[in-house]
């Protein structure tokens, strides 16, 4: 092979290589006892996603229609890909941010930890990346090993070490219907390479049981991924038991990387197969939508509700491949950059609050938050706000977009039941603003004399910020705003890096 | 040339107060901030009134910058004779809200005021949009605010009431918001409102959004059978909600079939007059009905207002100068009357802890000013001569008799049952001997109270003596609406 060929390659997916680099010094670096190893391990975390997002940033195809495929057509860059290594980086460098303060409580601070979310990272980075199914699957599995090590990593709760179980045959079972999906596809057309199979399958004859077959089990792989109904059964279990940075992580990074494989495989090159999923599809995002809000009603461990939310938040985002065009794509888009600014804001939340370890996570723990924490209070109602899809937060924006699009196709009825469903779903999230706002966090005695300036003189003792908090919550908290009130920019994003999604 | 963008200013100065309130140190300084804004914010509105210039239909006092083009959205304001009018009503009541409150609320304050001051940049901004989506973002906001005043703030069943409030609305909202989008493809990608009226849609889109859009308002509204949310949010929420709530927000629903289902919709709008009309009946007759039937003040009145909410929508489908000039002017009048009878019961509430009817009596003779201002407040509510509510149910009764008879008849009725309810609610509360709950602590009229009903008592006569300023700043607008339905529909 031509040793230009070679150093385009590496190029290209330098980083990648970035990333395990990082991840393995991190590995290096926790093996060296210090006192402030965790502080260090952070560092070098950060330090190693800000170089690969500089590097991707260097590398981001200009004008953005380019599209560069390397290792002889099996990996890409392009917008598609740049923009989700953005959304990846950003997910996982808040979800390092946010695991210091966990770890320290629960006791649990291993330099593993950090080691595992890079390599997680480089997986999810590959999947975006891939253009042939076996390099996506690969980058799947290095991302789903990482994660199944991370949800047991709290090694003495029963709850931890349980869900990991769970999501190891899951996550395997779900594996295998993916890979033999892969194996008829490759069976049908001799290829596994994506812009190969555009071209295989334009002539097929889309009534050929196999073909049905291996669309079936594609999708099905995939939809395990995201957790969609009804292959949605390991969410909340995982959810609950998983550290609560992991939870963060799973419902934000895995689910963004699995969305952008469903996106690239589906309304890229398996477009002409649109006939076979489309109703199906249709059927399971309302499903999934009315499944997670109706559910969510009766939850009271905040970490299954968020499950149940990110559940019908699936549904609502499978809405834009259904509406199958470019507008209905860059929703999707904008809808995982705000969402994962609105659910880390409040996942931090979660954690800053959750201090007993035994208690773990009832919904009591927002109980009184306004009286204690006004500024605290005032982020998390409005990530509340913006989950639920009120004006004037990112998440009505969103919403709104992915709407546009699916009534742009034609699909006024959908519309309508999606609506009804979200305004289901803000009935749990409205729960949680009224403990926060209503509910005292103790018995207070006088209630009507008790003056509510500022956080003092009351039960809950004082939540520390620390300074990685802060960044995190300052973050998530001016993306929920600020693309709600100027969602021009964000969307001109979007757009940008969908465009090039549709065209290989 | 760029003229000043006074819309923007008035929208936007309460929020800047509200975002400048954490940094006020004590509750007392936090009130008279608050109170500052507001009539800050009074003052431009009625500058704004007196500027408008009535012989004009065009939108006055325009803004317009983009937002998101690349979706055809606009941040774009403007005000008719119409919107001019409940720009003015919502700065007035946002600060005799205030003054409402000022003793009533003692927990919390600093929350209260900025709730108080974000739903009023809100529902200001909701009157000067142009543009459907900034429309859409503005009214779908209001609810938070709303939400927070009457979960909070409220009485013992306050969640319950605060749920319902907020779901009914976001169910109806979000319909609303299809309805939108469906215009948006149809009227060519553009969400400006000037361009999406007179637009010539197909009638089976017209209907379906009609639809959509009617949920919608009547929710808001409210119209039976959507009202039931009403009683609840009502009796619970603290007074400046109620005054709030019936003032302005309940208007939101009116102002939008006036805003877009008669100039966007006018076939479709046609077409449904006769269901309008009948709910509209229903509601005025069956409102009354059940105000008379009850023996807590704030239900008398929440019920009282589905009965002359039901005028309102009455009055805007019969597609006449009388019903539609009725429909806006008893849109004013209610949100004056309705208003100060909910914050007459907030001060005898503040009193006496009791909103229980049969355990007052004689109460013009305990507190003669307190007295004499309620029963004139439940005079104009009941429509006497003389009064706003005259000049507003007079026109809207001329109006349906020019379009449906009948319907005349049942508003007639309601008029009368209204009589009935509001009278026993006069007899029995102020006429007859003293009475006063247990534990009751009685005392007049103070300044602030004073301060706060002289400006609606001015009102409630002016407009029932001399309605002409109103009518004519309506006629020029109303008259391009009509010309808009009419025109296209019949």
């Amino acid at each position: 092979m031509d040793t230009d060929l070679i150093a385009a390659s590496v190029r290209a997916s330098s980083p990648e290589i970035i990333v395990i680099i990082g991840a393995c010094a991190a590995l290096m670096l926790s093996l060296w006892p210090h006192q402030d190893q965790q502080k260090y391990l952070t560092w070098l975390s950060l330090i190693t996603i800000l170089l690969a997002s500089a590097q991707t940033l260097q590398l981001s195809p200009r004008p953005v229609n380019i599209v560069e495929t390397t290792y002889s057509g099996m990996f890409v860059v392009d917008a598609f890909a740049t923009y989700f290594k953005m959304l990846l980086y950003l997910g996982t460098a808040l979800t390092i941010l946010m695991s210091g303060k966990f770890l320290q409580t629960e006791e649990a601070v291993k330099g593993e930890y950090y080691v595992l979310l890079l390599f997680a990272l480089a997986g999810t980075m590959i999947m975006v990346s891939g253009a042939d199914l076996l390099i996506i699957y690969i980058g799947l599995e290095l991302q789903a090993l990482s994660i199944y090590v991370l949800t047991g990593f709290l090694k003495t709760r029963g709850r931890s070490v349980e869900a990991a179980l769970k999501y190891v045959i899951l996550g395997a079972f779900s594996s295998g219907i993916l890979l033999y999906g892969l194996s008829l596809i490759y069976g049908l057309t001799g290829s596994t390479q994506l812009g190969v199979l555009n071209s295989a399958l334009a002539t097929a004859d889309l009534s050929e049981p196999m073909l049905i077959l291996a669309t079936v089990f594609l999708l099905v792989g995939l939809l395990f991924k995201i957790g969609a109904v009804p292959f949605h059964m390991w969410v909340p279990d995982i959810y609950e038991g998983a550290p609560t940075p992991i939870t963060a992580y799973l419902s934000v990074a895995s689910k963004t990387a699995a969305f952008a494989v469903l996106l690239r495989v589906f309304m890229g090159s398996l477009i002409g197969l649109e006939p076979l999923w489309s109703s199906g599809l249709a059927a399971i995002a309302v499903a999934t939508m009315a499944l997670g809000s109706l559910v969510a009603l009766v939850q009271d461990n905040i970490k299954r509700l968020l499950a149940y939310s990110s559940i019908s938040h699936v549904g609502f985002l499978l809405l834009g491949i259904i509406a199958g065009t470019t507008s209905g794509m860059s929703a999707i888009l904008l809808y995982l950059l705000i969402y994962t600014f609105m659910t880390l804001g409040l996942f931090a939340i979660v954690i800053l609050l959750h201090r007993d370890v035994r208690a773990g996570e009832p919904l009591t723990l927002f109980s009184g938050l306004a009286q204690s924490h006004a500024g605290l209070a005032f982020m998390a109602m409005i990530f509340l706000f913006s989950l639920a899809g009120i004006p004037p937060t990112g998440g009505f924006f969103a919403k709104f977009y992915v709407l546009v699009a699916l009534i742009d196709a034609g699909h006024v009825t959908l519309a309508v039941i999606a609506v009804l469903l979200s305004a289901v779903a803000a009935w749990f999230y409205l729960r949680l603003i009224m403990l926060i706002y209503i509910q005292p966090a103790e018995p207070t005695t006088g209630s009507t004399a008790a003056p509510a300036t500022g956080p003092t003189g009351h039960a809950r003792a004082a939540i520390l910020l620390s300074a990685p908090m802060r960044l995190v919550l300052l973050f998530s908290f001016s993306g929920t705003v600020l693309s709600g009130i100027f969602p021009a920019w964000f969307l001109a994003m979007a757009r940008q890096a969908s465009l090039s999604g549709l065209g290989n | 040339m760029t003229p000043f963008p006074i819309l923007s200013l008035v929208i936007f100065l309460p929020a800047l107060a509200a975002l400048m309130l954490p940094l006020v140190r004590d509750d007392r300084a936090i009130r008279w901030f608050t109170l500052t804004a507001l009539l800050l914010d009074f003052a431009l509105a009625s500058g704004l009134l007196l500027a408008f210039d009535s012989e004009s239909a065009a939108m006055q006092f325009r803004e317009s910058y983009d937002w998101v083009p690349a979706l055809g959205i606009g941040y774009k304001l403007g005000v008719d004779g119409i919107s001019v009018l409940f720009v003015f009503l919502t700065a007035l009541l946002g600060w005799i809200s205030v003054l409402a409150s000022w003793s009533a609320i003692q927990t919390r304050v600093r929350e209260f005021m900025i709730s108080l001051l974000a739903i009023q940049s809100l529902m200001i901004g909701v009157f000067c949009a142009l543009d459907l989506f900034l429309f859409y973002v503005l009214w779908e906001a209001m609810l938070v605010p709303m939400y927070l005043i009457i979960g909070i703030w409220g009485g013992d069943n306050r969640i319950y009431a605060a749920f319902k409030f907020f779901l009914y609305t976001l169910a109806g909202s979000l319909l609303f918001l299809i309805g939108i989008l469906v215009l948006y493809f149809a009227g060519g990608r553009t969400f400006d409102m000037l361009a999406l009226m007179g637009q010539p849609y197909a009638f089976p889109t017209q209907a379906w959004v009609f639809v959509a859009f009617l949920i919608a308002f009547a929710v808001k509204v409210p119209m039976v059978p959507l009202h039931t949310w009403l009683p609840d949010a009502h009796v619970q929420a603290p007074t400046a909600g109620s005054i709030i709530l019936a003032g302005v927000l309940l208007k939101m629903g009116a102002y939008g079939f006036l805003r877009f289902s008669l100039p966007m919709l006018p076939d479709a709008s046609v077409y449904f007059a006769p269901l309008m009309i009948a709910l509209s009946a229903l509601a005025i007759v069956y409102g009354g009905l059940l105000a008379l039937a009850q023996s807590d003040i704030k239900k008398l009145i929440a019920y009282s207002s589905v009965s002359h909410m039901g005028f309102i929508t009455l009055g805007l489908f019969t597609f006449n100068m009388n019903g539609l000039s009725g429909a806006v002017i008893q849109m004013f009048n209610h949100g004056i009357t309705t208003g100060a009878l909910f914050l007459f019961v907030g001060l005898i509430y503040e009193r006496t802890h009791s909103r229980d009817i049969p355990a007052y009596g004689g109460l013009i003779k305990v507190v003669p000013l307190f007295g004499i201002a309620m029963a004139a407040f439940l005079l104009s509510s009941m429509a006497l001569p003389g009064t706003n509510g005259f000049v507003g149910e007079l026109l809207v009764i001329a109006g349906a008799f020019g379009s449906t008879g009948w319907a005349a008849g049942a508003a007639v009725v309601g008029a009368l049952i209204g009589a009935a309810y509001l009278l026993g609610l006069y007899r029995q509360m102020l006429l007859g001997e003293v009475r006063l709950p247990e534990g009751a602590k009685m005392w007049d009229l103070n300044a602030r109270e004073i301060a706060c009903a002289v400006p609606l008592l001015v009102f409630v006569f002016w407009l029932g003596l001399y309605p002409k300023p109103v009518l004519t700043l309506l006629r020029a607008t109303l008259e391009q609406l009509l010309a808009q339905v009419i025109g296209t529909g019949a």
